[in-house]
């Protein structure tokens, strides 16, 4: 028989329960600011594709844009700038919640799963972090707002933030789940190339769903991103006269559809991850 | 304590099946507080698996074990505190400094911050890494990492500490500090030691050892009970025609011989002898023309395994793995 002395002297201080899985997820998210911090390299290596995107594509491409009748003061950088912002947030977002594949090569994530915390911690854990960071991302790119004549102020910005956040949880909470389905880097590029790209491109980024063939049109409405491209453009073209030939839908509804999204990946990313890590 | 050493670790007919493969096929062991235990064998043979079910990591497909008084199938949250772990792959943040990432290991550890304050400088100090303390993991060299590694593991004062295979891809001065470092653990915080390796040396360190083959057990017992199931000493003597020595030694003392004469790789000749010193002179003095050299050894924990199981303990069925773990390291040891 095993003395009930010896199980009492090895129960560590900690303490269980919800307190605990609070300081866990505090925990992870605390790691990946770090990670963000310690590398600004990294950090401008993210930066350095949305500048190159608004520079050449928005402004070479813009001399040569004509949608359909362009209306009196419209800039192409201008439109595109929610594009690369949305751009900034989705590979940001994407690649932290991927990064699992990572970890698990590793055996960073053993460490983690080794260690007296749910498995559902550890998923909100790293979607919260991957998340802060690809808004902090597309809160650094705002600096650039001026450079394609969008004019923020602090309301914007905060219905800026309002769609970032529920985007960077739906797609970290993507990469999770993606994640936690592959083991190998070849997956992952497969991922990149059939679903990212995809999505970055039928997004509403570069062009208006407005006046696209229909089966593009189709393509971009069922695409979840296309919601979070809008929601930001809405807020960039506010109480401009022709933003309805521009903005396909309300802040409102987009910003629900964005946010039912982040629940779904969410809730994936936290019945994959818990089949895959028992 | 009272007279009996209470058993830390209880397995009991443990058994795992990957799909059609079946990795350990009934394993029972007991590991005594304060024990150095180690699982020895070549990769594939189980320890691995064992030592994942024994961390909560895989769920056994039928057995029991015991860790602190806690059942790893309903209870992992108390094995999980009451364990730390030493991966065999590098587990630590390299992007963070040595500090950053014992902090995240006690936090996750839930310990409170004034706690985890201490500890963190506890273990520093524990493994001599004070001055490298703010530096980040990518700067370190291996030995270094190592340490960090089980400081890491450490830092919530387990009872447990899981090694698998610790000192794989360091060099022997690296690895002998490492081995000092263990030992004063035990000594010092009373903590048991379950290893794995499928180095025959390193197992040497160990106060008892399992030999896994195949997902079974064939032996348990301390080193040096181990090497005397070989008969004696390990005589090698190479020889211009092995066969015939081999035939010529069985004639003339195959009474006295206790343990076995086989013809080795090449042009070897090996006999298992209870005193060399004694038998050497005379094999030399009775077939002076079969024999060109000849050695004298003790047995050491290879010769072991060879005995026990049949074949030895070869590194070239480790070494794909072991070759990606090392290109691994070195790899984030460039700091990405």
């Amino acid at each position: 028989m095993m003395g009930s002395g010896t199980r009492e002297a090895g129960r560590p201080s900690a303490r269980g329960g919800w307190g605990h899985e609070l300081r866990a997820i505090y925990t992870l998210w605390w790691r990946d600011l770090v990670r963000f911090v310690n590398e600004p390299a990294r950090l401008m290596g993210f930066m350095v594709q949305p500048v190159i995107y608004l520079g050449l594509f928005g402004v070479g491409f813009g001399a040569t844009f004509r949608a359909a009748a362009v209306p009196e003061g419209f800039r192409y950088v201008t439109f595109m700038f929610p594009g690369v912002l949305g751009m900034t947030v989705l590979f940001t977002a994407l690649f932290s919640g991927v990064s699992v594949i990572w970890e698990r090569r590793f055996g960073l994530l053993k460490a983690i799963l080794v260690a007296p915390v749910s498995r559902a911690a550890i998923v909100l854990g790293k979607a919260l972090g991957g998340s802060t960071v690809a808004v902090l991302q597309g809160t650094l790119l705002l600096l650039l707002a001026p450079l394609a004549d969008v004019d923020l102020d602090a309301g914007r910005v905060l219905r800026l933030w309002a769609a970032m956040w529920p985007m960077a949880l739906a797609l970290t909470g993507l990469g999770l789940a993606i994640a936690s389905r592959m083991s190998s880097m070849e997956g992952f590029q497969v991922v990149m190339n059939f679903l990212v790209m995809p999505m970055w491109l039928l997004s509403g980024a570069f062009f208006p769903l407005q006046g696209v063939p229909r089966w593009m049109e189709v393509l971009m409405r069922v695409n979840p991103l296309t919601y979070g491209v809008d929601a930001l453009r809405g807020v960039v073209y506010e109480g401009v006269p022709y933003a309805g030939r521009l903005v396909a839908h309300d802040f409102a509804f987009n910003l629900a559809v964005v946010t039912l999204m982040a629940v779904v990946a969410l809730g994936l990313s936290l019945a994959t991850f818990k089949a895959r890590e028992e | 304590m009272g007279v009996m050493a209470l058993a830390v670790i209880e397995v009991e007919d443990l058994r795992k099946r990957f799909g059609q493969v079946e990795a350990l096929r009934g394993i029972s062991f007991q590991v005594d507080e304060g024990e150095i235990f180690g699982l020895l064998g070549p990769n594939g043979a189980g320890k691995t698996t064992t030592l994942k079910i024994l961390a909560t990591l895989v769920r056994p497909t039928a057995g029991r074990v015991c860790l602190n008084g806690f059942d790893v199938v309903r209870e992992p949250a108390g094995v999980r505190r009451s364990i730390g772990m030493v991966f065999q792959d590098p587990s630590l943040d390299h992007e963070l400094t040595a500090e950053q990432n014992l902090w995240f290991r006690s936090r996750l550890y839930g310990l409170p911050r004034r706690v985890a304050a201490e500890r963190i400088d506890e273990v520093v100090a524990m493994v001599d890494l004070q001055d490298r303390r703010r530096d980040r993991v990518s700067t370190f060299s291996g030995g270094m990492r190592r340490r960090l590694e089980i400081a890491a593991a450490l830092v919530h004062r387990p009872r447990v500490l899981f090694l698998d295979e610790p000192t794989v891809g360091l060099d022997p001065q690296t690895r002998r500090k490492i081995w000092d470092f263990v030992r004063d653990l035990r000594r010092r915080e009373g903590v048991t030691v379950l290893m794995t390796t499928h180095y025959m040396d390193e197992a040497e360190h160990c106060d008892r050892i399992a030999v896994i083959d195949h997902g079974r057990i064939v032996a348990l017992d301390t080193p040096a009970a181990l090497k005397r199931r070989v008969g004696g000493d390990i005589i090698t003597l190479t020889s211009p025609d092995p066969e015939r020595l081999v035939g010529a030694i069985r004639e003339r003392f195959g009474a006295e011989l206790g343990g076995e004469v086989r013809t080795g790789p090449g042009d070897e000749v090996v006999v298992e002898h209870l005193s060399g010193a004694e038998f050497v002179p005379r094999v030399a003095g009775a077939f002076p023309d079969l024999i060109r050299s000849v050695s004298v050894r003790q047995p050491t924990l290879d010769d072991v395994f060879l005995k026990l199981t049949g074949h030895a303990i070869r590194d070239e069925q480790a070494g794909d793995m072991d070759r990606m773990r090392l290109a691994a390291r070195m790899w984030r040891g460039r700091g990405r």
